[in-house]
């Protein structure tokens, strides 16, 4: 009935200050100095850690494995260049903590020799399950942000039958334009990815969503598609956070993904555009994962682009490649501005979440004072999901987290739209965050309470179960003398 | 306290508490200016002590408060509010009226609530109606339009602004809406009462009334550059000024002697300030569009129904009040639709 108030397209979002005329018309650099040393997490991904197989001391050529994925959800790490393994050690991670995870490090030799794999000949006729392998193998995780393992979504999809490959090529964050220019440079590639894609999981159609701020990778990409009539590409309104996967599927199809399940329940499986590619890599090249293109920019750079960076390069190096200024230096951040995470220093690696390094400055950042909410709700129009931020600030300001839950705590994407229209520049996102992580840390103080509770009362169980087998053992003992006894009497007695 | 911690997003809008304030000052500048050349020195001794003493009152409130005081009071709200009183204020009320109501609207109407954000109430409209129920012969006295060339000088003005000095009746007179209030007391009814009335002069303002409320026009215009400029969405105005005239057109049509047109409705006492700039306050308003619309609605029923059936003539101030107290409960029940799930919460269905 008021479903005329709602933008059945798109809710809320924001025009954020785009940053992308920096770097958007020059060319990848490809001639970043290969490092001495490349610091390579064994955990990339969303799941399980992956476990190293190589001892230190051990010669590795490029692409050769380091450590093979463990369960079905996690991925494989490969070696970005050949050398010889120094150490396996724990190692900064490129997180806002900068906690220490477990990390091989390569000396490079700087000979650059592949490892060699097989190279099918005709990749496009590989059966679907072959196509899901080689993704799986080369370690293909999703490289918009999400680094979920692809080929447990690519089978997800083929198992689903799924009727939309979509792919995300809306890169939204301000700031950023890896994907932009991986389209405008390697789109015949991108759509060999896709192609793939689609014939892993058996889908018959697929759809790129590309931001009209763009026009040069959305010319290149349908010249690229345009005599397959599976694979069309359209432009969509530029608009934050239009490359939030639900968003671009809800604008491109009108569909909603229910809150409780995954695209796939609506028969649609959701992609990045860089994923295509390192896909196209993993299949038509047997080439692991182990590079990836860098947007390096922000105030605080002089010569903002986008770099090929091997894995494990420290991002300190990337940005000496780029002309970091340290004295304007405010905010060292890995991804974009909106949804990207702080990192305390540089000496940390790039890893396959590395969409963007910025260094931005005080200029950039901007930071004002904190004043009380003056209920503008701008917020609420600005929201994409359509929760009250402001009203689930204030529940969490007073701690009562379960009615934050209930007005949709849950449901936030954390997309910064509503801290970034807050003209009274309250953190909201940093509010519902701490939120998210008191309830998490509540379930597992539950979860042990109640796992202690378990063990307390099988050890009373345990205990009586004992006691009673203890008793019966007495009882059959004293059961025993008694009819010894008896038998021992009536002997005496016949002898007597 | 106000320590930001370093969290995403990393950028934000460039647009802050202050431009907002300062767009809405802007916005009533032009329909103030009108009210203080129509009435005269009194209206601009009266403003510049209605705005004055609210700005002295939020100084005092947040002293106590403690805290940082000179970014609050830098913020323009103090003023916004003083500006509103000032506005809807008889225009040669004495001085004491506009610092009792600028007192009023600030600490009783705000900071007794906990500050900017936190009240429940309009402040303006909380002063509005508490000075026109205790001090009502002041709060009545309506003067004919007397521009600076035209009206009292500055000294006779000063007088009647600052020592009480008595206005000469020759000069005053009935707001519309109170006369015809009165007409239909006596039995008297519609088209004959308003036989010197002119639609054109009460758009413009060129009439009795508040001092800043006068002009239809200028209030208009000034709200729809705020709604231009994004501080302000259509939703509260178009729903109360549609509902006032859905509802009066109605009933004229039904009984044209006894109910006011539409256009006589739109143009006469504090609607269009209202509107515009009262209910529409973020911090007493619905904050969901829907929510919205249901606020407006109610504002233009309730005006419509205290301005035909009610005590007083004019019904703005009470109507804002009363939806202004049922505002948590529509921002309880009236919630956005979130993503995948129904209006009620409930995970939509898949494919």
């Amino acid at each position: 009935m008021f479903a005329f108030l709602e933008n059945p397209k798109f809710r809320g979002g924001i025009h954020a200050e785009e940053h992308k005329a920096e770097t958007c018309d020059k060319p990848i650099a490809t001639n970043l100095p290969l490092p001495k040393k490349l610091y390579i997490p064994v955990q990339q991904h969303v799941g399980k850690p992956a476990e190293p197989i190589v001892k230190v001391g051990e010669h590795v050529l490029k692409g050769q494995l380091l450590a093979y994925s463990q369960g079905t959800i996690s991925a494989p790490v490969h070696a970005p260049s050949s050398g010889v393994i120094l150490d396996v050690q724990d190692f900064p991670a490129p997180h806002p903590s900068a906690l220490p995870i477990r990390t091989i490090v390569i000396e490079t030799d700087g000979q650059e020799k592949w490892f060699k794999y097989a190279i099918p000949e005709k990749p496009f006729e590989l059966d679907p399950e072959e196509i899901c392998l080689r993704v799986g193998g080369a370690g293909v995780v999703g490289l918009g942000g999400a680094v979920f393992p692809s080929a447990v979504k690519l089978n997800l999809g083929r198992k689903n039958q799924i009727h939309t490959l979509l792919i995300n090529a809306g890169e939204c964050e301000p700031y950023l334009t890896c994907d932009d220019l991986l389209m405008q440079e390697r789109a015949v590639e991108i759509v060999s990815g896709i192609r793939l894609m689609l014939r892993g999981m058996n889908a018959p159609k697929a759809i790129v969503g590309i931001e009209d701020n763009k026009p040069n990778a959305f010319k290149a990409m349908q010249a690229a598609s345009v005599e397959f009539e599976q694979i069309s590409v359209v432009q969509v309104p530029t608009r934050y956070p239009m490359g939030w996967d639900r968003q671009m599927l809800r604008y491109l199809t009108g569909n909603e993904i229910p809150a409780d399940g995954r695209a796939t329940d609506i028969g649609v499986v959701i992609h990045n555009v860089a994923t295509a590619y390192a896909v196209y890599q993993a299949v038509c090249l047997s080439k692991p994962l182990i590079s990836r293109v860098v947007t390096v920019s922000g105030g605080a750079v002089s010569k903002p682009q986008n770099v090929e960076v091997p894995i494990g390069t420290l991002m300190s190096e990337v940005l000496a490649f780029c002309g970091v200024e340290n004295e304007k230096l405010a905010r060292l951040i890995m991804g974009g501005p909106m949804m990207g995470e702080v990192l305390p220093h540089a000496d940390v690696p790039v890893v396959k979440a590395s969409s963007g390094i910025l260094a931005l400055s005080h200029e950039d950042i901007f930071e004002l004072e904190v004043k009380p909410c003056i209920r503008c709700s701008s917020c609420v129009t600005a929201c994409p999901v359509g929760l009250l931020p402001l009203e689930m600030a204030s529940r969490i300001k007073a701690n009562k987290l379960d009615a934050a839950v209930d007005l949709g705590l849950k449901d936030c994407i954390s997309c910064g739209s509503c801290s970034y229209v807050c003209p009274s520049n309250i953190p909201l996102v940093h509010y519902f965050k701490f939120a998210s992580g008191e309830l998490f840390s509540r379930q597992q103080r539950e979860h042990k309470a109640e796992q202690t509770k378990r063990l307390a009362e099988n050890r009373t169980h345990r205990m009586e179960r004992i006691k009673a087998e203890a008793e019966e053992d007495a009882r059959k003992v004293m059961e025993a003398r008694a009819a010894r006894q008896a038998a021992e009497a009536k002997a005496q007695e016949e002898n007597a | 306290m106000n320590i930001k911690p370093i969290s995403s997003p990393h950028v934000s809008s460039s647009r802050r508490v202050d431009d907002i304030m300062k767009k809405v000052i802007l916005a009533l500048l032009p329909a103030l200016g009108f009210g203080i050349f129509l009435f005269g020195w009194s209206a601009l001794f009266l403003t510049m002590v209605t705005v004055l003493s609210a700005l002295f009152f939020e100084a005092v409130c947040l002293k106590l408060k403690g805290g940082a005081m000179e970014s609050y009071l830098r913020d323009g709200s103090a003023i916004v509010t003083g500006l509103l009183v000032a506005m809807t204020l008889p225009p040669y009320a004495p001085w004491w009226i506009g610092v009792v109501g600028s007192g009023l609207a600030i600490i009783l109407g705000k900071h007794v609530y906990g500050g900017l954000g936190q009240n429940l109430f309009n402040p303006a409209m909380l002063a509005r109606v508490a000075l026109l129920i205790s001090f009502p012969i002041e709060m009545t006295t309506w003067v004919n339009v007397s521009p600076f060339f035209t009206g009292l000088d500055i000294l006779e003005s000063f007088k009647i602004t600052f020592s009480g000095a008595e206005i000469s009746d020759a000069i005053t007179g009935a707001t519309t809406l109170g006369f015809v209030k009165t007409g239909f007391s006596q039995a008297q009814l519609l088209p004959d009462l308003l036989s010197d009335y002119s639609g054109f002069l009460a758009f413009i303002g060129w009439e009795r009334g508040s001092l800043g409320e006068t002009s239809t026009l200028l209030i208009l215009l000034g709200g729809i550059w705020l709604m231009r400029q994004g501080i302000i969405q259509w939703f509260i105005p178009v729903s109360l000024l549609a509902s006032i005239s859905f509802l009066s057109t109605l009933f004229n049509l039904i009984d044209s002697t006894h109910y006011l047109s539409a256009w006589v409705h739109l143009n006469s006492g504090a609607l269009m300030l209202v509107a515009f700039f009262i209910a529409t306050d973020y911090v007493t308003s619905p904050n969901t569009p829907l929510g919205q619309l249901i606020f407006g609605t109610g504002c233009g029923v309730l005006i419509f129904v205290i301005r035909s059936w009610g005590g007083y003539p004019e019904g703005t101030g009470f109507a804002v009040l009363l939806m202004n107290s049922v505002t948590p409960l529509i921002d309880h029940y009236i919630r956005p639709r979130i993503y995948g799930r129904t209006r009620d919460g409930k995970p939509i269905e898949g494919g």
